[in-house]
């Protein structure tokens, strides 16, 4: 290697890329001993060498495996269900079930494999958190699940011609869809209200796509018995932006502004989970500041998102005020992401390996400024609200949903933490170093509208405890970025004057990021809940699949059942209070 | 007396500087643009405006807008951000933001539209009443940005006219502030027409 002496530093001497060996997760040996202990107790068959305890399913016995580990292993919150397409082999799905366990703080995943026309079960018998799962698998891949009772497209639209997440599928290839595709819905009535004989005649009502109090995309149909909600079925996927579909025909590192856009009020809380997936498939260990910044820029995301939560919620119900009240600490948020790195709302910011820049010097100043601002806001709004009769009317009791419940729908995050389960990710699984911080995960009990605000409110005091412990440790010195030019690009003065960081550059842009073969799931806490990311990757530059499991998702599909019996005011408070982000939703 | 522009230089607006009471009739206060040099005294007295009824039209549409947001995505976030308190768009008239589009006459079309929304979109735009301008903001709902795929419309004006884009992904505030800044000018110039 010869060097320019006048510019250059050392050269890397590091390892060089594995992408022909396959992916060796750091804690496989833990997990295979986890699984095959597991499997001998179920009699089923392990699949060594992954990241969690990986088990393969006969499609005859996936439902009674599935029962044994909600019933028998406590397996009791339903996180994921997807597929993969390898069209090569004969059975050419893999379906992945991923759940995990409250009680003993584990994940597992299952795998199915079928050919192109098997039917798997509809495991809605026993977790009903799997029912919209089951129907995007439909629509993407075409895996049809019997006994599911509402199997249609969720996704993309009626007019749509085969199933676009195949590998064969064409990326490019649109179908019109002209208004007498659009969905015709007729909610199914409730089996309370069914025989119940009022003086009032039955009402359809279309709320949506297009309506301001449901923030973005969302459409519901309800069936109105004078005010009362006798039914709601809701439709998604008017924002279906094709995000796994776009990761698979880009680069690692191009993959990342498609991130950005899936909860875009917490961008940065997606770049990190993405970019943290990718590393944990290189096995790269993120410089300490890189870490830093990406927790601290974090929690001023989450507390942005739940300003607009809580904001937009209150606008629904009249209170116009808190809106310009909490707006403004959210300003000042975009103003410091801004200042990092140019942008404000989808900045981007994280690269794989690190971060895309440094700080800027007054970049605590300017944290330590916002943490002491945005109390007062938050007091205010809660002056402005916590005994005001209007609103505890309209939020109290308003679309409760019980904890047994919650869990079954797969709630993750504030959600479900407002049923009084305290579960969050940065707590039981932690990263970015949040064991390190002394904080506490905030629980509330009714699970009702209310709780959901409460749980929120609280969860900005404790983000504001964690940051303000940050700022006090100060930034930690070094890069921002691995010094790996495998996976970061050199610096542009290197690239300018060395030929070797010029070569790694042209490589690097050319030919990508190639991660070791092998699949990856990697959990952070969203604003949402658990926001994942499974990564398949087959040693190219570009992503075999990358799946993100949304938050929203799971919790939307409970919307309707919450909802019935209440009244449309009622229902408008509560769909606010979920926070669903038709991005992410429909991603 | 010739006309006087006060305040903003680049203002259609231009006043006339009345004379001190009691010095003769008062003369006009208001001019609009083309009628500056005109010759009215012999118009009679009292307070006046002499204009083209459409310049008339086209300076009160540009400075009420009612914009209807058809937002879908990230975009209108920074819509909301437009609105609120820190950029305040009432400055400049078009603060009454209406849900319903029979009384909205400018639709900002905020984020991604997808094959599934386009239909929705159409009929929203087919009920506002006429005169309605349409601002595609952000790089979705001008081209599909970069989501060339299988689900998503390359450009609302695949579906409905527009009238100005506004480039960015999101656009900033002050971007979306600038579009309909600039879709003012052109109405007032009168270069929209149906």
């Amino acid at each position: 290697m010869s060097t320019l002496t006048k510019f250059s530093a050392t050269p890397y001497t590091g390892p060089a890329p594995t992408n022909r060996e396959p992916y060796v997760p750091a804690d496989v040996g833990k997990m295979d001993a986890r699984g095959a202990e597991i499997a001998g107790r179920l009699k089923i068959e392990q699949e060594r060498g992954q990241d969690l305890p990986t088990f393969v399913v006969g499609k005859e016995r996936i439902i009674e495996t599935l029962r044994a580990f909600k019933n028998d292993l406590k397996f009791t919150l339903p996180l994921d269900l997807w597929a993969v397409d390898y069209p090569e082999r004969e059975k050419r799905f893999d379906v992945m079930y991923q759940l995990y366990s409250l009680s003993s703080n584990e994940r597992m995943r299952l795998k199915v494999r079928v050919g192109e026309d098997e039917p798997v079960p509809s495991s809605l018998s026993v977790f009903k958190g799997f029912d919209w799962f089951e129907r995007e698998a439909w629509d993407m891949y075409g895996v049809r699940f019997d006994g599911h009772p509402n199997l249609r497209r969720i996704l993309t639209h009626e007019a749509f011609q085969g199933h676009a997440m195949r590998k064969d599928y064409d990326p490019a290839q649109r179908w019109l869809c002209t208004e007498k595709d659009v969905a015709r819905i007729i909610p199914t009535i409730d089996a309370r209200f069914e025989n119940v004989d009022t003086d009032f005649e039955r009402v359809t009502l279309n709320l949506g796509p297009s309506h301001p109090a449901t923030h973005g995309t969302l459409r519901i149909v309800v069936t109105l018995d004078g005010e009362t909600i006798i039914g709601a079925e809701q439709e998604i996927g008017y924002l279906h932006r094709c995000f796994e579909k776009s990761c698979e025909t880009h680069t690692y590192q191009q993959a990342i502004p498609f991130t950005d856009r899936l909860n875009y009020m917490s961008a940065i809380i997606n770049n990190v989970g993405y970019c943290m997936a990718v590393e944990k498939l290189l096995g790269l260990d993120v410089p300490a500041r890189a870490q830093y910044v990406r927790l601290v820029l974090s929690e001023f995301m989450r507390i942005a998102d739940h300003l607009v939560c809580i904001g937009t919620n209150l606008v629904d119900m009249g209170a116009l005020t808190n809106f310009w009240y909490l707006f403004q600490p959210r300003e000042e948020i975009y103003g410091l992401i801004e200042s990092c790195c140019g942008a404000r709302l989808l900045p981007s910011y994280t690269r794989i390996g690190g971060l895309a820049v440094d700080v800027p010097p007054d970049f605590l100043q300017n944290a330590q400024r916002l943490v002491n601002m945005i109390p007062k806001y938050i007091d205010d709004v809660e002056n402005l609200v916590d005994r005001n009769k209007i609103f505890l009317d309209r939020v109290i009791g308003v679309a409760p949903i019980s904890p047994e419940d919650a869990l079954d729908f797969g709630f993750t995050g504030p959600c479900l933490r407002a049923c009084g389960i305290p579960f969050d990710v940065r707590k039981t699984n932690p990263y970015l170093g949040y064991e390190t911080y002394d904080w506490d995960v905030p629980i509330a009990e009714g699970g009702d509208t209310y709780a959901r605000y409460l749980v929120r409110m609280e969860e900005m005091r404790q983000s504001l405890r964690i940051l303000q412990q940050a700022i006090d440790r100060g930034l930690p010195p070094g890069p921002v970025i691995v010094d790996n030019p495998y996976v970061a690009l050199p610096p542009k003065e290197k690239v300018y004057n060395e030929m070797e960081s010029l070569i790694y550059h042209f490589k690097l842009i050319m030919h990508g990021i190639q991660p070791p073969v092998g699949e990856t799931y990697f959990q952070v806490e969203g604003g949402n809940g658990e926001l994942g990311f499974y990564i398949v990757s087959d040693g190219s530059k570009n992503p075999y699949r990358v799946r993100c499991r949304p938050p929203c998702f799971a919790i939307y599909q409970a919307y309707g059942r919450m909802i019935t019996g209440q009244a449309i005011p009622d229902a408008i408070a509560a769909l606010g209070s979920l926070n669903i982000i038709a991005g992410e939703l429909d991603r | 007396m010739p006309a006087q522009k006060i305040g903003n230089p680049d203002s259609i607006i231009a006043r006339k500087v009345a004379e001190p009471p009691g010095e003769g009739p008062e003369k006009g206060l208001i001019t609009l643009p083309g009628e500056a040099g005109r010759e009215i005294d012999d118009l009679g007295g009292g307070s006046y405006l002499t204009t083209k009824l459409d310049t008339m039209i086209g300076w009160a549409r540009g400075n009420s807008l009612w914009p209807l947001p058809f937002g879908t995505a990230c975009c209108a976030i920074e819509f909301m951000s437009m609105v609120s308190s820190h950029y305040d768009i009432s400055r400049f008239g078009a603060e009454v933001v209406r849900f319903s589009p029979r009384q909205a006459d400018l639709m900002i079309v905020a984020g991604t539209i997808v094959d599934k929304m386009a239909p929705v979109m159409k009929k929203i735009y087919e009920q506002m009443p006429e005169p309605k301008y349409v601002i595609a903001m952000g790089a979705c709902a001008t081209s599909g940005g970069f989501y060339r795929m299988y689900h998503v419309v390359q450009g609302i004006d695949e579906v409905i006219p527009v009238d100005i884009w506004v480039p960015g992904c999101p656009p900033t505030p002050e971007g979306l502030m600038y579009g309909i800044l600039k879709l003012k000018e052109k109405i007032e110039r009168g270069e929209i027409r149906r």
